[in-house]
């Protein structure tokens, strides 16, 4: 299993151009992902956006709303129309009182290609097995007891798979 | 048991163990300014030393954290694979790219249909 990237698939019913603007154009992708960029996409520089709860699921923005105006930034490295998008960020920057400005970053890319009924997309994040320990962490506090209770569920599930086998 | 299970039931185990606040403050702690010492680790914590050798202990089966014995103390370190293995950092992250793309998908097939 690979520790150091994530890899997303996604078959979107929408024509290529669609998609493009979505994500390349700053206040498109600031709508569905859930942030306010001061300025448009530019390769070379940072842009600094500020979390404002997504406009299009209204569960999620709950969710997004105590984080409401914590700054980000990400450096756009790549604009290829209709072909490839990619910048690098902080992965789980939410500290407001961490500086991580002295920390690695991770490169998150977008590929386009064309697809039977739309345009699929794929999307990759790397570069995390240079990001500190402490950070990472820290995933496991974000969960709060959230992990207690999947570690009583795999238990659970691997209790009744040594059963049945046990039954053969 | 597979060596997928087997892994399967270890990360079951590193959840549980960090699921306690205790022991992922001590985790954390040991993270940003280990290696350090019992007594250390029990003045950080604020914990009679039965427990913070009890949390440590249960760390330690758990493969998390080693340690050795140095004069009358033990010296307590990360073990980094552990952590490494469970992936719960990019799990996490995995995850809300999953309810990202999910609002991605809702963005472009509703103003394009």
């Amino acid at each position: 299993m690979k520790t150091d990237q994530i890899r997303k698939e996604i078959l979107l019913k929408a024509p290529r151009e669609r998609v493009w603007q979505a994500i390349s154009d700053s206040a498109s992708f600031g709508s569905w992902f859930g942030v306010q960029f001061e300025d448009p996409f530019a390769a070379g520089s940072p842009i600094t956006g500020r979390i404002v709860p997504t406009q299009v699921d209204p569960a999620v923005a709950a969710l997004q709303e105590p984080h409401r105006g914590k700054r980000f930034q990400i450096w756009v490295e790549t604009i290829e129309p209709m072909t490839r998008f990619a910048f690098r960020w902080h992965p789980f920057a939410i500290d407001p009182n961490h500086d991580y400005s002295s920390e690695p970053m991770t490169l998150v890319t977008f590929e386009w290609s064309d697809a039977q009924g739309g345009t699929l997309l794929t999307i990759t994040e790397s570069g995390f097995d240079k990001i500190p320990l402490a950070r990472r962490a820290q995933a496991f506090k974000a969960n709060e007891g959230g992990w207690t209770h999947q570690a009583t569920l795999i238990e659970k599930y691997l209790a009744q798979q040594e059963q049945r086998q046990a039954a053969r | 048991m597979n060596a997928k299970k087997l892994a399967l039931k270890n990360s079951a185990a590193v959840f549980a163990a960090l699921g306690d606040p205790t022991r992922l403050a001590m985790v954390a702690l040991l993270c940003g300014a280990g290696p350090l010492p019992t007594i250390r680790l029990k003045q950080a914590i604020r914990s009679s030393r039965q427990a913070v050798t009890k949390h440590l202990n249960l760390l330690e089966t758990t493969g998390i954290l080693t340690s050795k014995r140095v004069g009358r103390d033990r010296l307590w370190r990360i073990e980094p694979h552990r952590l490494n293995e469970t992936r719960a950092y990019i799990d996490q992250i995995s995850a809300d790219w999953d309810a990202a793309l999910e609002r991605l998908r809702k963005f472009v097939e509703k103003n394009s249909g």
